[in-house]
């Protein structure tokens, strides 16, 4: 494929905009997100939304499944993220090899990702390409073979990954953290598999799982890009329209977190890997934005936030710190963490401590709390909206939580009624919680 | 933040941050997006319409209109990386990256930082061999700010002696994170050291730690005042602007800060033709999974006789992507890997790699799979490839460059990486029509002529015993 591309060197007839302008263009833009959104319902019923667009010839198709590792069938967990790596190894009367030589004649690219609630994907073809593209992607979703040849070949390389992370840190924390703060609860289950669950699983495991998760009753689907209304109905009948109406999901009790007490993990390993748990907030709470927000001032920010400007920028403790909030559909969790060598851990871990607890004692200021507004609602639209797959990837986003089609509008609205007093009687309620501490790495007097 | 990695990842030679760049900010601090498993991610059709020209004191400006959403990448791109520092002063270019961020004269440190952070910006900055980079994505309202900020600290740095020691431990923590933590980073490390025996991109971007231990506030200043100058820095906007108006503010901001210094022309030391093929073997107890790799000394885009790189980055495709010939025959038919590949790195302004990496299978050795890929890579030299392979790759390269339409940011570090390390606009834009252009013969020649054993590296990576039971040894 070739394509014509023109440059100029020399000035172009001026005509350009003023700030004034740039700004108007803004507010006309960012506004045009939401009002270009569409719904779109396919003969078959299925339901899009779409965003049409022919500046790039491109189409990005972003789409989700509630259900996730939680789906794993006991005994085989790592099921759903090994579908990840085999949806694309032959499909239909395509065997493995061949199929994905088509994929890469086509040029498309895609993605499978497995999360505790949901398994979604994303595919990003050219235009000129997207009936080959929509076809292979039927072809994955709909008729995907699990031969034994490739399904064993993945699950190899997953079990050569399974082993690298019994070494790495950062997996290890992970591993303490998930069997302590989500003890109990489907979340605490390894999703990625163990050595022995991952041995387990066969195409008719994989094939069980598709069957029960990837239906219609549970799907959304957000598309940007060089597509019409009537070419997408057809492309949603043709990769979506043949699964089943109804999932057979399993119920995931509500999230009941258990914080207190610290885990330490002796592992020899240059750098103590530092991890903080409480109890979060759920996304649909009506305190999440302001939870939101006294979270950007202690940890959420990149370059500014308190861990930061304590831990790092004064103290040279850490390359990184931060904090966040993990929304999952059936509880939500606040987290914190760091690295840094064992002599200094203990003081890395009091520093944050410290100020976890002045956030609950305190709340932020007036002002913190104004520059995490300003923040927090202009970023959504530089580090989302700027690429067509990111604005699929937000719309949906915005159908999985129920945001409603007028989200990125009302948005601002949302974060504009928080006032101070919110923000200190969050702060409180959420920091004021038993905190659990999990290190990973040698004890500081090891040597 | 890009890190080099020996995975089958494609870059487009222009885009490609040689060696491991290093950014100012941690990325474990962003919250997991999903992941982007883009099979294919060769950037290359350009932007709509690029506007090039050069201010008076010598700075490089491009432009490129992407009007689709109000947001605007503005980068400063400096034609001195870790390749460039002082002996015994590893780590230097990217320790100053750091600094950069502590204030100026009139600016005090994290004033910058927060007028990103205001409009709810992102920021960051990083390090390669050959080029260090500053950038912000912003809406184009703040442009302005952005331009005369940065333009302020190319020549107003002040460093403040507790800061910057303060920071250099932050460097020491993001050396541990990145390097002393993983053992296939010190594997790298290793390889890299024993390739290049003369040319500097034998010493990590980040510095040997001894050496970061002892960087001072002078030897920052001395690197800053020697390479920061408007006439080193190329300007990169890309993103919801007109580029009359970046023009303008480009004259009143970077086209006020004067020449600092003439850094000339980057002549580093040369690579000696290789004679001695060489093996790296780390033993270290953190290792679970043997692994193989091999690297050998190749000409960049840079470097080469016209059309080398070109068929080495098809010749990747051809016998390293994901249906290539390594992993068809590694893991696929023999069954002697898990894992196995092959990549070309072709963005470098002096030498760069070609390399090859394969995991042993279960009941397989580090020996098997070394000899299956050297069977390999024999078989390539002997029988060539065929047309078909090399139209199929071509094709396949070109055509996913037109993804990097679709991103902003992509075309800013497309155009911002080639131009430091020697491209011209017309090098880019060009690069698809030579890649199309690439014959068997070419590809053929290019394999015969660098993947010898000569010219390389083996490296491996062993489980070893704990550190206790190594004292006691």
């Amino acid at each position: 494929m070739t394509t014509i591309i023109r440059k100029t060197i020399s000035v172009r007839s001026v005509l350009g905009r003023g700030a004034a302008a740039i700004l108007a263009s803004l507010a006309f833009v960012s506004h045009a997100f939401a009002v270009d959104i569409r719904t779109v319902t396919s003969d078959k019923g299925i339901t899009a939304l779409l965003v049409e667009d022919y500046t790039v010839p491109l189409v990005a198709l972003a789409y989700s499944f509630k259900g996730g590792s939680t789906q794993d069938a006991q005994g085989k967990e790592g099921t759903s993220e090994l579908l990840t790596n085999t949806l694309d190894e032959g499909a239909g009367e395509i065997e493995s090899q061949a199929f994905q030589e088509r994929l890469k004649d086509n040029g498309m690219s895609y993605s499978f990702n497995s999360g505790y609630d949901d398994f979604s994907g994303s595919i990003k073809a050219l235009a000129a390409e997207k009936d080959e593209a929509f076809e292979l992607l039927r072809l994955m979703l709909n008729e995907p073979r699990f031969d034994d040849e490739p399904v064993e070949r993945m699950k190899a390389s997953r079990l050569n990954g399974l082993k690298r992370a019994e070494t790495n840190p950062q997996a290890i924390s992970a591993k303490a953290f998930r069997e302590n703060v989500f003890a109990g609860h489907p979340y605490s289950r390894p999703a990625d598999g163990t050595l022995e669950t991952m041995a387990t699983i066969t195409g008719g495991d994989l094939e069980d799982y598709r069957k029960r998760v990837f239906a219609r009753d549970n799907l959304v689907i957000g598309v940007v890009g060089a597509i019409s209304e009537d070419e997408l109905k057809a492309a949603l009948d043709l990769v979506f329209g043949d699964l089943p109406e109804k999932s057979q999901l399993k119920d995931v009790p509500e999230l009941e977190i258990a914080t207190g007490g610290n885990i330490h993990v002796d592992f020899a390993t240059p750098q103590t890997n530092i991890r903080f748990a409480m109890p979060g907030i759920k996304r649909d709470d009506e305190d999440f934005f302001t939870a939101y927000l006294v979270n950007y001032v202690l940890g959420g920010g990149s370059f500014s936030s308190r861990l930061f400007e304590e831990v790092r920028d004064k103290r040279g403790l850490a390359y990184g710190v931060y904090s966040y909030l993990g929304t999952y559909d059936a509880g939500g969790i606040f987290g914190a963490g760091s690295a840094t060598r064992a002599d200094r851990a203990q003081t890395t871990v009091d520093i944050i401590q410290a100020e976890i607890k002045r956030m609950a004692e305190e709340g932020p200021t007036a002002e913190e709390l104004e520059k995490a507004r300003k923040y927090i609602a202009g970023s959504y639209a530089i580090a989302n909206l700027d690429t067509s797959s990111k604005i699929a990837s937000v719309l949906v986003a915005i159908q999985e939580s129920d945001l409603g089609i007028d989200y990125i509008d009302r948005r601002k609205e949302y974060l504009e009624a928080v006032t101070l007093d919110d923000a200190k009687r969050v702060a409180k309620e959420l920091f004021s919680q038993p905190i659990t501490v999990i290190t990973v790495g040698q004890k500081p007097n090891a040597g | 933040m890009m890190t080099r990695s020996a995975k089958p990842t494609r870059f487009f030679a222009a885009c490609l941050l040689l060696g491991t760049a290093f950014s100012t900010l941690s990325l474990s601090s962003a919250i997991a997006t999903t992941k982007e498993a883009s099979q294919a991610s060769a950037p290359v059709k350009i932007g709509p319409e690029v506007t090039s020209f050069t201010l008076d004191n010598g700075m490089q400006v491009v432009i490129i209109p992407d009007r689709r959403a109000p947001v605007v990448t503005h980068m400063v791109w400096y034609k001195a990386g870790a390749a460039d520092e002082p002996p015994g002063k590893s780590g230097i270019a990217h320790y100053l990256e750091h600094l950069m961020f502590k204030g100026t004269k009139t600016v005090p440190g994290g004033v910058f930082s927060s007028k990103v952070a205001e409009i709810g910006g992102q920021e960051n900055a990083f390090t390669s061999q050959d080029y260090t980079g500053y950038f912000q994505r912003v809406t184009p309202d703040v442009l302005p700010e952005m331009m005369r900020l940065e333009a302020d600290r190319m020549a107003n740095l002040v460093l403040d002696q507790e800061k910057i020691l303060a920071e250099r431990e932050v460097v020491i923590e993001e050396r541990n994170q990145r390097t002393e933590n993983n053992p296939g980073s010190l594997l790298r490390e290793a390889m890299a050291a024993t390739l290049y025996k003369n040319h500097p991109y034998g010493i990590p971007v980040i510095g040997w730690e001894h050496e970061i231990n002892g960087l001072t506030k002078d030897d920052a200043i001395a690197f800053y005042d020697q390479f920061y100058t408007p006439n080193n820095a190329i300007l990169v906007v890309a993103g919801d602007v007109e580029a009359d108006e970046v023009r303008k503010l480009a004259e009143e901001t970077y086209g006020k800060v004067e020449r600092r210094a003439e850094p000339g022309v980057r002549q580093r030391p040369t690579e000696p033709e290789p004679r001695a093929a060489r093996r790296v073997d780390l033993a270290d107890h953190r290792v679970r999974t043997p692994s193989f790799q091999r690297l050998y000394l190749t000409p960049s885009y840079n470097t080469d006789e016209p059309g080398e790189a070109e068929a080495l980055e098809v010749l990747s495709e051809i016998i390293g992507s994901s249906t290539g010939r390594i992993y068809r025959s590694l893991v696929i038919d023999q069954k002697v890997a898990t894992s196995a590949g092959a990549w070309y790195q072709g963005g470098a302004l002096d030498h760069t790699e070609f390399g090859f990496y394969a995991s042993p299978a279960q009941d397989k050795t580090l020996a098997d799979v070394e000899a299956a890929t050297d069977a390999e890579i024999e078989k390539l030299l002997k029988d060539g490839v065929t047309a078909e392979e090399v139209t199929r790759a071509s094709s396949r390269i070109v055509r996913s460059a037109v993804f990097s339409q679709d991103s902003q940011s992509s075309l800013g570090r497309i155009y911002g990486g080639s131009l430091t390390l020697g491209s011209t606009i017309e090098d880019i834009e060009q690069w698809p029509q030579r890649i199309g252009a690439v014959t068997p013969e070419a590809v053929n020649a290019a394999a015969r002529k660098y993947l010898q054993l000569r010219r390389s590296v083996t490296g491996t990576l062993v489980p070893g015993p704990t550190p206790d039971a190594q004292k006691e040894g």
